[in-house]
């Protein structure tokens, strides 16, 4: 508590304050108005877990990327695994597991549509202008564009993206988690 | 405040659903649209689904990276619901609440006490299953809040329908009742799930039902969803010209499903493979049982396949080395699915009852014969005997009900082999009564079946509110017929036609009306020619409106060239009174009624949507 002449200094200033002006003056305030601790306890101050935001890293994309694969598809286990002792039969009854289960990954997080819709094996016609890096040629590549050729791969490229957020703290680094049953 | 719109909502055993209709709209074919609901489907993953699985998972610290769950409006839920529960629970079910309906209908347990997730580890927090009913309401009008609450449009200020099952007795009813208001919706109706299912149904239909169903009718509701298998009895009839489906008899809530006849496909499964050899977990065999489930989708839904495959990759990192490869033939369904579970069975073929060992596990009450066919066998003998409508319902000698339609509801009936078998072993039994077999007719089949209950109960909804669901169907435009004005005549040009509003939009077949305050000028003794015009834009004419002017809004039907007679007169004009009549065949009549009533001459047209003219005098 503050001193006599301290506390007489208040009031005084506290009720004409008041009077006047309708408000407490601030260091008032703040002095009476702090709440009093028990003497011997110590303030509890909530204890929030603050997560570690990793610094984001160009590869986080790609890691999420195989973790999508893996969980839905198995994609990362199938292809580390050593598959040469294995007969056609029994490698191919897994692949069309993990082909099917992957492109339902595809599928549900990206809209991927080749970059030209023509059939494959036609004839097509490129316009000057056209960018290299949607179009690669390959050949008799002489005289300049326009240019006709057969379209040998119709190309792929990303028309949406729909991911989900990226894991939190050290899940980022993560492409499957340990699995452990507990009996 | 007027509400904007007729919600339906479908607390299902599986899955939840929710359909709103706007409520102002006139027109009957206001579409009906399922919310979409957002819900976490993987850590980290909300997306967009059209159900809402009805499972809750009570996460502990173990379960998920923190941080994993958040939901757009709620950044650490305490509960998660939906999809994402059912897939972690699968991995973890001591923390599953699933089931929770068939626990709130289960009078032998408390059902407001905590005991879910049913028989959960120490330490894991439980619900009541008025709870957790009440989460599940609680996420779909947050769901819809955050959609729609912009515009002031809360789910709360709408008008709300809720299904429940017709077994569930005055406790459960309310109890449903409790969780909405726990949830913060106080004011709904409760529906009953097979009619909301026969409304769906009707929506479907549009118009073409009446061709279907009569006043009399009586109609089965056979529902087969994932976990449930529930039986009833809806008598068609009506009340001022409106239908009205009254429930008459009601079977018990059977814990019976397409999860069993999984689960029995995978057992099948397992024993196969471990004849060749092979030794099959239980994680393992969660993973036959799933596969099963799609294996039975595909097979009955391409009759031309013989087989389809099922492969188990191997754990761990041994995907190829452990693959195991097996398949579930056509033999299978048949054998196991058709025949195992809706075996061909006499009508006095009771479901059997195990010999009861003296102390059993607490739990909900499996049923413990799996024949779907004997349950129905024993609602349509034993249980339509206790209901209090027992003497409205036709019976055969033996005092077996005998339904004169079937409607289908529930994923398992999407499968026609097994309408089939259950049509036929109907069939055989109303042969056996006396009664005519049912035709393709007589089964009721509506889409959609896995929204068919919210979708209904938005229909009904607004049908209530509007003039119900007409048993007599009603003109789908407007008529008149064409008076020649009384005007001075001019050199190259018609006098023009006025459009005398004879059928109004709507008129029921079956009624009629008079136009009492105007005489018109009927011409007899000569041919004459009668002019018919109709609108499908003007639907707001009543009768004896005369219209001048009409633009584009009304067109000229071909005309009836005719001559009335009246003996003696040769081309006179005789003043008459109009009286109209839409016949039960769809068919309208003018009658032109002279001033002292002595002498009456019928115009006939043919409304029904193929017009043709017909003539008469």
């Amino acid at each position: 508590m503050p001193g006599f002449w301290k506390r007489v200094g208040f009031a005084f200033r506290s009720f004409s304050s008041i009077l006047f002006h309708g408000e407490v003056p601030e260091d008032v305030a703040r002095e009476v108005l702090k709440p009093e601790l028990p003497s011997g306890a110590t303030a509890e101050i909530a204890v929030t877990t603050v997560i570690e935001e990793p610094e984001a890293e160009p590869s986080d994309g790609a890691v999420q990327m195989l973790a999508l694969l893996q969980r839905d598809g198995r994609l990362i286990d199938f292809l580390s695994e050593d598959v040469a002792p294995y007969p056609d039969v029994q490698l191919g009854a897994a692949v069309r597991t993990v082909h099917q289960s992957c492109r339902e990954v595809l599928e549900r997080y990206f809209k991927l549509e080749p970059i030209f819709s023509s059939e494959e094996d036609q004839l097509i016609t490129l316009q000057p202008g056209f960018d290299p890096a949607m179009v690669k040629l390959i050949g008799n590549v002489s005289s300049g564009p326009p240019m006709t050729g057969v379209l040998r791969h119709r190309g792929w490229q990303v028309k949406e993206a729909n991911l989900p957020s990226l894991p939190r703290g050290s899940g980022r680094k993560v492409v499957a988690p340990a699995e452990v049953e507990v009996p | 405040m007027e509400t904007k719109y007729i919600v339906g909502i479908d607390l299902g055993t599986t899955n939840s659903a929710l359909a709103r209709t706007e409520a102002t709209a006139s027109d009957e074919n206001t579409p009906i649209e399922v919310q979409k609901i957002p819900q976490l489907v993987n850590p980290n993953e909300v997306a967009e689904r059209t159900l809402l699985p009805s499972f809750i998972y009570v996460p502990g610290d173990l379960d998920f990276p923190k941080g994993s769950l958040s939901l757009p409006w709620e950044k650490e839920p305490q509960f998660v619901v939906g999809e994402l529960a059912r897939k972690r629970g699968a991995e973890n079910p001591g923390r599953l609440v699933a089931s929770a309906k068939s626990w709130l209908s289960y009078a032998a347990v408390n059902r407001t006490s905590p005991i879910l997730p049913w028989q959960a580890p120490e330490g894991v927090p439980k619900l009541s299953p008025l709870e957790a009913s009440a989460q599940f309401i609680q996420y779909l009008r947050t769901v819809w809040d955050i959609a729609s609450g912009k515009n002031g449009e809360r789910l709360s200020e709408q008008e709300l329908l809720v299904t429940v099952p017709a077994s569930f007795d005055e406790e459960a009813r309310e109890l449903t009742r409790r969780a909405a208001e726990q949830a913060g919706l106080r004011h709904v109706t409760l529906l009953e799930e097979p009619q909301a299912a026969f409304y769906a149904w009707l929506e479907n239909q549009s118009d073409a039902w009446r061709e279907k169903i009569r006043v009399g009718d009586l109609v089965l509701v056979c529902d087969v969803g994932g976990g449930t298998t529930d039986f009833s009895l809806i008598a068609v009839s009506e009340e001022n010209g409106e239908l009205v489906l009254k429930r008459v008899a009601v079977g018990e809530h059977i814990l019976l499903g397409g999860d069993n006849m999984d689960l029995a496909l995978a057992r099948v499964l397992r024993q196969r493979l471990e004849a060749a050899g092979h030794r099959i977990d239980t994680w393992q065999l969660h993973g036959l049982w799933h596969q099963s489930r799609i294996a039975k989708e595909e097979l009955f839904s391409d009759l031309s396949k013989g087989a389809h495959p099922v492969t188990l990759l191997g754990k761990g990192s041994k995907l190829v080395g452990g693959t195991i490869k097996t398949e579930v033939r056509r033999e299978d369904l048949d054998h196991v699915l058709v025949d195992g579970f809706f075996p061909v069975v006499a009508s006095n073929e009771l479901p059997a009852r195990q010999r009861r060992i003296g102390f059993q596990e607490l739990g909900l009450p499996y049923a413990a014969d799996p024949a779907v066919t004997k349950h129905l066998a024993r609602f349509l003998s034993e249980q339509v005997r206790n209901s209090p409508e027992a003497s409205n319902i036709r019976r055969g000698p033996t005092g077996l009900a005998c339904p004169t339609h079937v409607l289908f509801n529930g994923g398992v009936m999407k499968a026609s082999l097994l309408r089939d078998r259950v049509v036929s072993v109907l069939n055989t039994w109303l042969r056996e009564e006396g009664f005519e077999a049912l035709g393709a007719t007589h089964v009721l089949e509506a889409p959609d079946l896995e929204h068919a209950v919210a979708r209904g109960a938005a229909y009904y909804g607004r049908a209530r509110r509007g003039r119900g669901i007409r048993i007599r169907s009603g003109a789908s435009r407007t008529y008149y017929i064409g008076i020649e004005s009384a005007m001075p005549a001019v050199p190259g040009m018609e006098a023009p036609l006025k459009a005398l509003c004879v059928v109004p939009f709507g008129m029921e077949e079956g009624s009629e009306a008079k136009i009492p305050d105007r005489e018109f000028g009927l011409v007899v003794g000569e041919p004459a020619e009668f002019r018919f015009l109709s609108s499908s834009i003007r639907k707001q004419d009543q009768v004896g409106s005369l219209l001048e002017d009409w633009g584009d809004e009304i067109e000229e039907l071909s005309p009836l060239e005719v001559t009335l007679t009246l003996d003696g007169q040769q081309g006179s004009v005789l003043p008459v009174r109009l009286e109209t009549r839409v016949t039960e065949l769809g068919t309208l009549e003018v009658w032109c009624v002279s001033r002292d009533g002595s002498h009456r001459w019928k115009l006939e047209l043919n409304i029904r949507e193929k017009s043709d003219k017909s003539l008469a005098a």
